[in-house]
């Protein structure tokens, strides 16, 4: 059947079930009621602590067939799902269900267990590494399902994803269940991600390397909901987990993207006290958060709230005033650990509050400006950041639909070409966020704005903006580097693209590897 | 008949840049080709080299190119430099 | 009119930069042969930038070649590059006039009829050069202007380069005046800390109140902050243009002499004011109120 932005796509995917599609980014709307957890209990004097995971694998009868879950809050440096894989597949159990937010380098090991039956179905926003090539080439029997940050926890609240036990890394924790992600040996600020899984798994497991005593003060999420404790000696390796100062790009061509960026936003109209604002972690997405901070400064502009990944660099324009508030589901690296873990203006937010669309409002509603990155972008300004230009699974749908779906402006920045390639295409291979949730294009040969807002493009015309036609941009980077070949993807189907309301919007067939 | 009488290379392993190698050959002009973007643009960067090679009025040559995503002019410049290098004027392509 | 405010240095044997020089802005990009590529890549450097210039889009921006010094390998460079029609060729370590001459002679031979003239930027490194800098700005009417090239400098005079600049204040001044003298643009030394821009600006902030019309750039970064620096300034524009005013009340009136703030305005300050209004219109730095 076909889709509402023309993707071909099953109507019933073997191991999956029925398809629903895609309509429409804001056609679907909920039905019936949230999905809930048994109903628990911890008697006075119980204790929760376990001292190593094969004993609560024990203790709690964990068998096959069943759904565990994790968060990627210590993304390269993740050793747990490999501990709790490795436990699982040493007590002989099969046909397991991984939700895993984002699958990194680190976990490659799934690739041995996938191969002997131990893991059969994963759910995550992205792949990146070893993993993903072994995805690509179709080891597991059911396609891989992609989902974005919002649409994990609709997925948990609607009971579509039913988790029976919830793996949560936590850098410290106290015997009755207290954790936190600030401090610790395996600190990684945040653990927004975390959240919503501690509200609907059966069992609700922290897993610590830093017990404390209690009880610990500020918990992030609290013994209420935590059922039980195990205490390991290593979650992982520091060095992945958070990465030392992000610094803002030096690349010359990324600058002038992220300037021109910057200047969209001044001419939009959005850039005015209270304003919001989330930008990517990546180089020019950075640079331009620079350089609307310059701007702020220069026009005396005190900012509302800055929202998602969270940067030292935000952190300074907290510090400066410049924004009110940080709202963090996710640390990138050490300067945002310690702000967070120092600054009540700092707060942490789950990933239900970040993005589901699918609760009583989420923050991403709220948003002016988003700045995101593509790894292709298509006429129709529907955006892939899943698949390479090979198709190939390496990279993670996040944050990007539900942004791009709920701020005012949704501005993509990006290259023209990435060494030889064009990145603005007929046809994107995957697309993760369809086009009428986007609505500029930036690159270093000039900006393109979506036919749906002519009320900005009239705007960046006026300030004097470099504005084309996204079809001469196209046009522009094949008379640079000549027509590419088509490559024709009709492998059987590895991966299934859900949008961020539940619906598929399109499916990952495996490269010609 | 002109002909390469010894082996010479030219261009780096840098992004946007592209190392071709020639050496004598004698099956008629063999080209190995790696590429960050073949499955795109195999074709194109064999039929320009090729052609480039071929504007010698060369029969046998072996080449061989390691691209690291360089455009058409590049490639042609380090191609040309290569065959300066071992020995041969300009061709028709110059 | 031209305007040449920065001028960007791009290393000649790099795929990579030479594709994208083109947007940052600079008004010259300066494909380099000379300190930018090894003697044993000169050849490969040559042959890249030649279809550098005919293939990539510079847009707006003068296609300049650094060459190879007379003493080494400019005649290869020359015939390679001649042909692919660049906008300016800039010829180092130039110590007399009669460099000039010699390469206006090589191009006088090379280039075809139907070409546009290739026009010379001469770089001022050396002592001797420095003394004979007027010789050198007349020496040729190809010669479109002088770049001051500092570290070289320093090193053959024995002073210690400083970002303040002190040790060049007079060679500084010698090369403006010599290229003022003789009707040709000047261009300040590079600013070699690609990472203090502060320093940067104020560093082409001397270079313009000294005189200079532009300066070289060796990083992309650096062409933005030498344009802004560049570009009149709101109070220049302001001046400008109570002197202009002033100049029309005094013809209405049929009097000969205008005056601004109690100041007699003569003819260079009336031309400096034309130039100034002209550089802004074409920046479009001016509002309506000006057309």
């Amino acid at each position: 059947m076909i889709n509402a932005i023309g993707r071909d796509i099953p109507e019933f995917v073997e191991g999956f079930g029925p398809v629903k599609k895609y309509l429409g980014a804001f056609n679907s709307l909920p039905e019936g009621n949230c999905y809930g957890p048994p109903i628990k209990r911890a008697a006075v004097g119980q204790s929760k602590l376990y001292h190593s995971l094969e004993d609560l694998f024990k203790s709690l009868k964990i068998e096959s067939g069943m759904t565990f879950s994790f968060h990627h809050h210590l993304r390269n440096g993740d050793e747990l799902v490999n501990q709790v894989l490795y436990t699982a597949s040493r007590l002989g159990l099969k046909n397991i269900t991984v939700s895993l937010t984002a699958a990194f380098a680190t976990h490659a090991p799934m690739i041995e267990y996938i191969k002997n039956g131990l893991v059969t179905s994963l759910r995550t926003s992205g792949v990146y590494g070893g993993l993903a090539l072994a995805l690509s080439r179709g080891i597991l029997p059911t396609p891989v399902l992609l989902h974005s940050h919002g649409g994990r926890p609709r997925s948990l609240r609607s009971g579509e994803l039913k988790v029976d036990v919830a793996f949560i890394a936590a850098p410290s924790a106290d015997d009755r269940g207290n954790i936190t992600g600030v401090i610790g040996k395996s600190a990684c600020g945040s653990l927004g991600y975390a959240f919503p899984d501690a509200d609907y798994a059966t069992h609700v497991v922290a897993v610590t390397d830093n017990l404390v005593p209690y009880p610990l003060i500020p918990a992030s999420i609290g013994q209420n909901k935590v059922d039980h404790v195990v205490l390991i000696d290593s979650l992982g390796d520091p060095q992945g987990i958070v990465s030392g100062t992000t610094r803002i790009t030096k690349d010359p061509v990324g600058l002038h993207i992220a300037d021109t960026a910057a200047k969209v936003i001044e001419a939009s109209g959005l850039l005015k006290n209270g304003f919001s604002f989330q930008t990517g972690a990546g180089g020019a997405s950075l640079a331009a958060a620079h350089f609307v901070g310059q701007m702020m400064r220069a026009q005396n502009i005190k900012g509302g709230f800055a929202l998602g990944g969270i940067t030292g660099y935000m952190v300074d324009l907290l510090e400066e005033g410049l924004f009110g508030n940080l709202f963090d589901v996710q640390s990138f690296d050490l300067e945002s650990v310690k702000s967070i873990a120092r600054n009540p203006n700092h707060l942490e937010v789950s990933s239900d509050l970040y993005a589901n669309p699918f609760n009583s409002g989420c923050l991403v509603n709220d948003l002016d400006v988003v700045i995101l990155g593509a790894t292709e972008i298509d006429v129709d300004f529907n955006v892939n950041v899943i698949t390479g230009s090979d198709g190939v699974l390496m990279g993670a749908a996040g944050g990007h639909p539900d942004t791009a779906a709920g701020a005012k402006m949704t501005v993509i920045v990006t290259t023209l070409l990435r060494s030889r390639l064009p990145i603005v295409v007929d046809k994107v291979i995957t697309a993760t966020t369809p086009g009428e949730t986007v609505d500029v294009l930036v690159t270093e040969y000039g900006l393109a704005v979506n036919p749906a807002r002519a009320d900005l493009r009239d705007r960046f015309v006026a300030a004097g903006l470099p504005v084309k036609d996204i079809q001469e941009l196209k046009n522009l980077a094949h008379k640079m580097a000549g027509v590419p070949q088509t490559i024709a993807f009709d492998g059987p189907i590895i991966g299934l693209v859900e949008y961020r309301d539940g619906t598929i919007i399109d499916v990952v067939r495996a490269p010609n590897l | 008949m002109k002909s390469v009488v010894k082996p010479a290379q030219a261009g780096t392993l840098e992004s946007n840049d592209i190392m071709i190698i020639v050496e004598p050959g004698a099956n008629g002009i063999v080209l190995e080709l790696e590429s960050i973007v073949k499955k795109q643009y195999g074709q194109a960067i064999s039929q320009t080299i090729i052609e480039t090679v071929k504007s010698y009025g060369l029969t046998d040559l072996n080449v061989k190119a390691i691209d690291k995503g360089a455009l058409d002019y590049a490639i042609r410049a380090r191609l040309v430099t290569a065959l300066s290098r071992a020995g041969l004027g300009p061709g028709s392509e110059g | 009119m031209i305007v040449r405010r920065s001028a960007l240095f791009v290393p000649g044997n790099n795929p990579g930069m030479l594709q994208t020089a083109g947007l940052f802005g600079a008004d010259v990009v300066i494909l380099d042969l000379e300190d930018a590529v090894a003697p044993n890549e000169k050849d490969a450097a040559r042959e890249l930038v030649a279809r550098a210039l005919l293939n990539i889009d510079y847009g707006q921006a003068q296609k300049c070649v650094r060459l190879n010094s007379l003493d080494t390998f400019c005649d290869d460079d020359l015939k390679e590059i001649v042909p692919s029609q660049p906008d300016l060729l800039m010829l180092p370590k130039v110590h007399r006039a009669s460099d000039i001459k010699e390469l206006a002679g090589q191009l006088d031979k090379l280039e075809r009829p139907s070409q546009k003239r290739i026009e010379i930027l001469a770089i001022i490194e050396s002592p001797q050069g420095l003394a004979e800098v007027y010789d050198i700005a007349r020496s040729h009417d190809r010669l479109m202007g002088l770049l001051m090239g500092a570290e070289d400098y320093t090193a053959m005079v024995g002073s210690l380069r400083t970002k303040g600049g002190e040790e060049i204040a007079v060679a500084r001044a010698l090369l403006v005046n010599a290229a003022a003298a003789a009707g040709i643009e000047s261009f300040d030394a590079v600013f070699t800390d690609v990472n203090d821009e502060e320093g940067l600006i104020k560093d082409t902030l001397l270079a313009k109140n000294l005189g200079f019309t532009g300066k070289g750039a060796i990083n992309p970064r650096q062409v933005k902050p030498i344009n802004e620096t560049f570009n009149p300034s709101p109070l220049e524009i302001d001046y400008a243009r109570r002197i202009l005013k002033a100049l029309r009340q005094a013809e209405k009136e049929g009097s000969g002499v205008a005056s601004v703030g109690g100041k007699m305005v003569d003819a260079p300050v009336a031309k400096r004011a034309v130039n100034v209004m002209n550089l802004a219109r074409k920046l479009r730095l001016l509002g309506q109120e000006d057309e």
